[in-house]
């Protein structure tokens, strides 16, 4: 990602289409980003996804930003709402970023669907909260919010906050209006009630369904038990966490972050600061750095060992989850013994993390390091080996490396096609580079695969955090920049009235972070979590985008279940491994 | 006065095979507890023994409802038939020598016979409840015993062959000199995969299936009729359990002890089994299941029939 590869595709682009239609945009992040008008829109894509060397294939992100209050807009073309595009290039190993502005009265934009079938819930989720129209969309409805909802939640003019909404009430023909709208219908979808030979059943999985691990709703048309088609609903778990980061200072927004992908826990926090730290331009002391790598590898396992239990447990196989649960239960008492919580340790901070290790803290990572390996020999036994198992995940809901880039997954599932690409090793944030760690992957992207690759994964994470143990730098565990929050206390604090104030300022309002935008990604339990921050000059965000791997790794259900049996379903559903607060945020 | 020992024993005969069954749940939930690293009910009464006395009353206690959009007649119909079928086929079970209700000569037979209604229960109470859920499960069962009630019958005829008796008595009787399970040991496993699937526990738990179809056929059941689902699966389990004791492993017959005694050993051992199954195994899908059952069980249990025949009949 230097800055001649950076210029190299914007002048690729502004010879093709006109210096005119590509406005650079330079970013505190060294993303290549340009503005480009709303008529050039699907072809400058469609360049940039087909016909360029080094295409960007994946659409990683689209969503939008309502600039009707945005003060700092140096440069950049009139706009009442932007809708950005990130783009991700494999070979480049680079994303892209495009703009594109658009006015008041005129809220609309051409699909992109037809070029990137992914971007069918990306534009419903732009529509959903911005009220953005896309025109041809296959099915432009609300995504996250009841189809009841007055307004688009992420405009600057909506409220924030219940209190600001008056009292809710729920009379009688408000329920019986809400229920009647949860109705499905087949029509809507473009779905048939009955074939030449066989009248199909509507099968509702969910909300509340004992395999769904959480409140997502499918609705299955089934040929006797076979899937025809599926429609995965989702916005039950929805909580409005993009619009809590334009409420929360930049520090106190951390904790809300421990709870997208609550089972991640401090990884979460790693991929919001890792976008903050770019802002802000900190770079944490080492020692913050590994402490931060050693946490998250413990949540990557953590979370793999529910996953694990509960992907048995969907095939019917009863025991494993209590004993992956009880060797979480292990890596939670090292969290609590560091954190002093558990699922939601709000422990990072900008600049480094909030207290050093506590005494005792290599004892305890290297009897786990030393206790989980045999149990996952155990496991493998038990689970991976067991041929019913096998039986039931082996050529099961397989995609293909190309479907999974047209798709917008990453993470293990991509993996687990063949194609080894982490970030951890593709563009290494925090200090992964430092240690040697192997990305398992397999071939043929079933269920059984993503099962092999993410047990892998959990010794490769052991193996990182023993480096991690062995490495331990001494120092600091928080930068001493101005804009670290919150500051540390430095010995002169209490000496002048200059360093008095502004510690003061930094502990009560938080730091004001400089105006500028920056995507922040990392690889994350279930895949690649971004956070693309946009700072207006002020002590909190002005837009919290956040990009969640389980959002389009949940798009793609419908294509890995057609044709395949109910049971099959539950299979593919516990292999994808995503969580309901992740998909919804 | 002979017909106040048959009712004697028929009252004995139904006072412990229930109160076994629903002793099975405590030892179950103990069991699989102590299995999967927990304590299981451990807290009313000693050991968590008088757990079953609570769960009972709870299922007494509930409200039993009946939902408005079901068959009433059918639904309320379909528990009461798992219950019957499976204390019938406990009349012609012998625990020890003259320890019967009825020792018929067509014994196996009814028992099989038994088992084969037992269905209905589950195929009806999934139809009459009128949910997809429900609708699903009946037909999973259907299919499955389908399936498994053929070769469950024809895995046994090995061992009538060798006896040349249907009566369960006699069975036992001509193990004096070796338990069948060495001679019929393909049998056995027939018999035991059968079992499992006959009695819908795991691995073959597939018509209530939880993560996949909530409870199946018994979704819409609540109170005493879900009870009486679920006291049937475990009476279902001790005669299996007791089954494969009286038809491979010489039933009461053992040096020592008292033949009842020995009976209910080997009996409850065969019932641990069921439940170290349940927790150690995953669940199959249900046309693998199927295509498991027709192509590789039955032609098996067919070989199992010739080649016992010819054997029988070359030894005459």
């Amino acid at each position: 990602m230097n800055a001649t590869a950076t210029a190299a595709i914007l002048d690729d682009l502004a010879e093709k289409f006109g210096a005119d239609s590509i406005v650079a945009q330079p970013a505190r992040d060294a993303i290549p980003a340009f503005w480009t008008p709303r008529e050039k829109l699907t072809e400058v894509l469609r360049y940039l996804k087909t016909e360029v060397s080094g295409p960007y294939r994946m659409l990683y992100d689209l969503t939008a930003i309502d600039e009707r209050v945005r003060t700092h807009r140096d440069g950049q073309p009139p706009s009442d709402f932007s809708l950005v595009y990130h783009l991700l290039s494999f070979d480049r190993n680079e994303f892209l970023r495009i703009k594109v502005a658009l006015k008041s009265g005129d809220l609309h934009a051409p699909t992109i669907t037809g070029l990137w079938p992914a971007a069918n819930w990306y534009e419903r989720e732009v529509w959903d909260m911005f009220g953005i129209v896309f025109d041809g969309h296959p099915h432009l409805a609300r995504i996250l919010m009841p189809r009841t909802w007055v307004g688009h939640p992420l405009r600057k003019d909506h409220p924030a906050r219940a209190t600001e909404m008056g009292p809710f009430q729920l009379p009688d023909e408000k329920q019986d209006a809400e229920q009647e709208a949860l109705r499905f219908r087949p029509e809507e979808w473009g779905m048939k009630r009955s074939s030449e030979d066989t009248d199909f059943i509507f099968l509702n999985i969910g909300p509340q369904h004992p395999g769904t691990h959480g409140v997502l709703r499918i609705i299955l048309q089934l040929d006797g038990e076979e899937i025809v088609d599926c429609v995965p609903e989702i916005g039950f778990h929805h909580r409005g966490a993009e619009k809590m980061g334009e409420r929360q200072t930049w520090h106190t927004f951390i904790p809300y972050t421990d709870r997208i992908d609550y089972l991640g826990g401090v990884m979460n926090n790693l991929a919001y600061l890792t976008a903050i730290e770019k802002l802000a331009g900190i770079t944490p002391p080492p020692r913050a750095q590994v402490i931060r790598v050693m946490l998250s590898e413990l949540f990557r396992i953590i979370s793999h060992l529910v996953w694990y239990g509960t992907f048995a447990q969907d095939v019917g196989q009863l025991s494993p989850v209590f004993f992956t649960f009880n060797d979480r239960e292990r890596a939670f008492e090292i969290i609590e013994a560091v954190c002093g919580a558990r699922m939601h340790p709000n422990w990072f901070r900008i600049g480094g993390v909030a207290q050093d290790l506590p005494k005792g803290w290599e004892t305890m990572i290297r009897d786990f390091v030393k206790y989980l390996p045999p149990r996952l020999v155990e496991y493998d036994k038990e689970i991976m080996r067991n041929r019913i198992f096998k039986a039931r995940t082996k050529g099961i809901g397989a995609y293909t490396v190309d479907e999974c880039i047209e798709w917008g997954v990453t993470g293990p599932n991509l993996r687990a096609c063949g194609y080894e690409w982490d970030f951890r090793k593709k563009q290494p944030y925090s200090v992964y580079d430092q240690f040697e760690f192997d990305i398992p992957t397999a071939q043929h992207g079933d269920c059984y695969d993503r099962a092999v690759v993410r047990v892998e994964e959990m010794r490769q994470s052991l193996r990182i955090i023993e480096q991690c143990v062995e490495q331990m730098p001494g120092g600091s565990y928080k930068s001493l920049q101005p804009l670290a929050a919150p500051p540390l206390k430095p010995d002169n604090t209490m000496h002048d009235i200059e360093t008095l104030i502004n510690h003061f300022l930094g502990v009560s309002w938080g730091p004001v972070i400089p105006p500028g935008e920056a995507l922040g990604t990392i690889e994350a339990t279930k895949g690649n979590n971004g956070y693309y921050l946009v700072s207006d000059g002020s002590t909190v965000s002005y837009r919290t985008r956040i990009r969640t791997p389980s959002f389009p790794h949940m798009q793609t259900l419908p294509n890995l279940s057609r044709g395949m049996l109910v049971s099959d379903l539950l299979a593919i559903l516990g292999s994808i491994d995503f969580v309901l607060a992740d998909i919804d945020r | 006065m002979p017909w106040v020992i048959h009712i004697v024993t028929v009252v004995v005969v139904l006072f412990v095979v229930l109160n076994l069954a629903a002793g099975l749940i405590w030892v179950e939930r103990r069991l699989l507890a102590l299995w999967q690293d927990r304590y299981g009910p451990n807290r009313v009464g000693p050991f968590g023994l008088l757990q079953v006395a609570a769960d009972t009353i709870k299922l007494f206690f509930k409200e039993d409802w009946v939902p408005p959009f079901a068959d009433k007649p059918v639904f309320i119909l379909a528990p009461a038939i798992v219950m019957l079928t499976v204390l019938m086929s406990f009349t012609v079970i012998p625990f020890a020598p003259g320890i019967a209700v009825s020792d018929l000569n067509i014994g196996l037979l009814f028992v099989l016979a038994m088992s084969s209604l037992g269905v209905y229960s589950v195929v009806l109470g999934g139809w009459a409840s009128d949910n997809k859920y429900s609708l699903l499960g009946g037909l999973r069962a259907a299919a499955q015993m389908l399936s498994y009630e053929v070769f469950m019958g024809l895995a046994l005829m090995g061992v009538v062959i060798m006896v040349g008796s249907f009566s369960l008595s006699a069975i036992v009787e001509a193990q004096q000199k070796i338990w069948f399970v060495i001679p019929q040991f393909l049998g056995f496993i027939l018999f035991l995969i059968a079992g499992v699937a006959e009695t819908r526990r795991l691995p073959f738990d597939i018509p209530e299936a939880e993560s996949e179809l909530v409870a199946g056929f018994h979704s819409e059941y609540s109170g005493m009729k879900f009870g009486m689902f679920f006291i049937g699966e475990y009476v279902g389990v001790v005669l299996i359990s007791a089954l494969i004791t009286l038809l491979f492993f010489g039933g009461w017959l053992g040096p020592g002890l008292p033949p009842l005694l020995w009976f209910i050993i080997k009996t409850f051992a065969f019932i641990c089994f069921f439940i170290l199954l349940r927790a150690g195994l995953p669940r199959p899908r249900f046309d693998q299941l199927m295509s498991w059952g027709w192509k590789i069980m039955l032609p098996l249990a067919l070989a199992n029939i010739l080649v016992t025949g010819a054997v029988v009949l070359w030894a005459r």
